[in-house]
């Protein structure tokens, strides 16, 4: 096979796309472009270790297989244009890259609030020099936090801070519980109580209104009135798509790119879109094109999407989502699609003040199953998973 | 080949498990055992375990 392969975006899906291209037989070029300066690296940490300051830098680097030892690395490069019907993509500095397979894997960044107030000391969390910047103003004597959001990055980022010693955290979200839109109530009510117990304060059922303080951040004002005294303010209020530079060739790009059940972008046989940004039919559960934000889906997407882009017509992708999250001193561990099953949920063992395994069931069957707890209760979900991958699919 | 687990890293995700049962297990207290020096016929599976380690504790050699 000759020709060239182009990898638009350089973090974990793009290296597993290249990787997965080489193992799927691919010989010829792949060139890989990413805007950030890095070698691609693990993001997870950052709202954890590498905010907590126990892991440097070279510990989240990817160690990439021996077979991508001669693909071409343009990092620092953004794409800023695409004519897909030409096969080719146009970068920052001026060049164009012409293609006969082309990976989107250009991924998400942060949504921002939008209300009024200064921008200085509000932060994300995405890259590593957010979670640098973070760490050092969480690290100042006394200083007070408010994170704007209660899902997963929200939540592990109050429980990093209260491990940092910072004495005031306070989540705020709109929502009743944390987490509630992916989990439902009963792990949303168990979760609270542990943040509490471990020193976390909510501020739930309740929005941003404005930011208080002329160069800097001072307070956040709710919609109820509240006012919360802030040093340090964290945005976790979910991301976009980085799918601009595709814009103009008539795809669907309202949430991510949209694909088929192959993972094909717009129809075309020379496109295709892995991780975080692409928008795909899970053959598992309900053909509804959904992106999948879960740290597996790079892997899992990779995998099928480079045999396609090498001409195999492999079955319809059908993905079992898997999501960990630490917290304190706590793991939750997903396999599944629990927001599938919400309206139904059962524990099937232990006790959600304790350690417990809950699952999730869509028309009387089992869609997810979520540990929360030490390492038996992971294990106890790991046990389930077998059950799940096995079940046919479930049509809406 | 050589498989090497920085078992400081190891935090008992389980991931490589799933991947290749026949190089990684884990014992009835949850935590990894893996055999060092399996055949190559299984390097595929292993560069997958390797792959889903969420830690990325595993390791290739030779
Ligand atoms: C703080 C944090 C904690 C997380 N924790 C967990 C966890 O505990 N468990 C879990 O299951 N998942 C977790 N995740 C999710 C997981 O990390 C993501 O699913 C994964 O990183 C997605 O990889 P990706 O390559 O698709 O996207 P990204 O990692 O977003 O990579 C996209 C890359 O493309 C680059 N790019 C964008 N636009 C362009 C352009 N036009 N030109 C060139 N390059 C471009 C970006 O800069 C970036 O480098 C976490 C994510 C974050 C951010």
């Amino acid at each position: 096979m000759t020709g060239r392969m182009v990898v638009a975006g350089a973090s974990m899906a793009g290296l597993r796309a290249a990787e997965q291209l080489r193992s799927a037989g691919w010989t010829g070029a792949i060139t890989l472009v990413g805007d950030e300066p890095h070698m691609p690296y693990n993001r997870p940490p950052l709202s954890k270790e590498v905010l907590a300051g126990k892991a440097p830098f070279e510990s989240l680097a990817f160690r990439p297989r021996a077979s991508v030892a001669d693909v071409e690395w343009r990092l620092g490069t953004k794409v800023v244009a695409s004519r897909l019907a030409e096969r080719a993509v146009v970068l920052d500095d001026g060049s164009e890259l012409s293609y006969d397979g082309l990976v989107v894997a250009t991924g998400m960044r942060p949504r921002r609030l939008g209300c009024p107030g200064p921008l200085a000391g509000r932060h994300t969390v995405r890259t590593l020099a957010d979670a640098q910047g973070l760490r050092e103003e969480l690290t100042r004597p006394g200083v007070r936090v408010v994170v704007v959001g209660a899902g997963f990055i929200g939540c592990e980022v109050a429980a990093t801070a209260v491990g940092l010693g910072v004495a005031e955290v306070t989540v705020v979200d709109p929502l009743p519980l944390p987490m509630v839109g992916p989990l439902g109530e009963l792990l949303g009510r168990a979760l609270l109580r542990r943040h509490e117990e471990r020193g976390v304060r909510f501020a739930l059922g309740t929005g941003v209104a404005r930011f208080e303080g002329e160069d800097r951040v001072t307070g956040v004002v709710l919609g109820d009135g509240t006012v919360l005294p802030a040093d340090v303010v964290v945005e976790s209020v979910g991301s976009l798509a980085n799918t601009e530079w595709l814009d103009g060739n008539g795809l669907d790009l309202t949430d991510g790119v949209l694909t088929d059940g192959r993972l094909r972008v717009g129809g075309r046989p020379d496109v295709v879109a892995v991780g975080d940004v692409a928008r795909f039919p899970n053959a598992r559960y309900d053909g509804v094109p959904r992106r999948v934000e879960h740290w597996s889906i790079p892997t899992d997407t990779a995998k099928h999407a480079a045999k396609v882009l090498t001409g195999a017509e492999p079955a319809p992708f059908a993905p079992l989502p898997t999501f960990w999250s630490d917290q304190h001193d706590f793991r939750l561990q997903s396999f599944g699609a629990p927001a599938l099953g919400r309206d139904d949920v059962r524990v099937l063992d232990g006790d959600p003040a304790a350690d417990v395994l809950v699952g999730y069931h869509h028309a009387g069957r089992l869609v997810g199953v979520v540990a929360l707890g030490g390492p038996a209760a992971v294990s106890a979900a790991a046990r389930y998973r077998a059950e799940l991958l096995q079940q046919p699919a479930l049509t809406a | 080949m050589k498989v090497v687990v920085d078992m400081n890293k190891c935090q008992d995700h389980g991931q490589c498990v799933f991947a290749a049962p026949d190089v990684f297990q884990l014992d009835e207290n949850g935590r990894l055992a893996y055999v060092d020096d399996p055949d190559d016929a299984l390097l595929d599976e292993v560069e997958e375990a390797a792959d889903v380690c969420p830690l990325q504790a595993i390791r290739i050699e030779g």
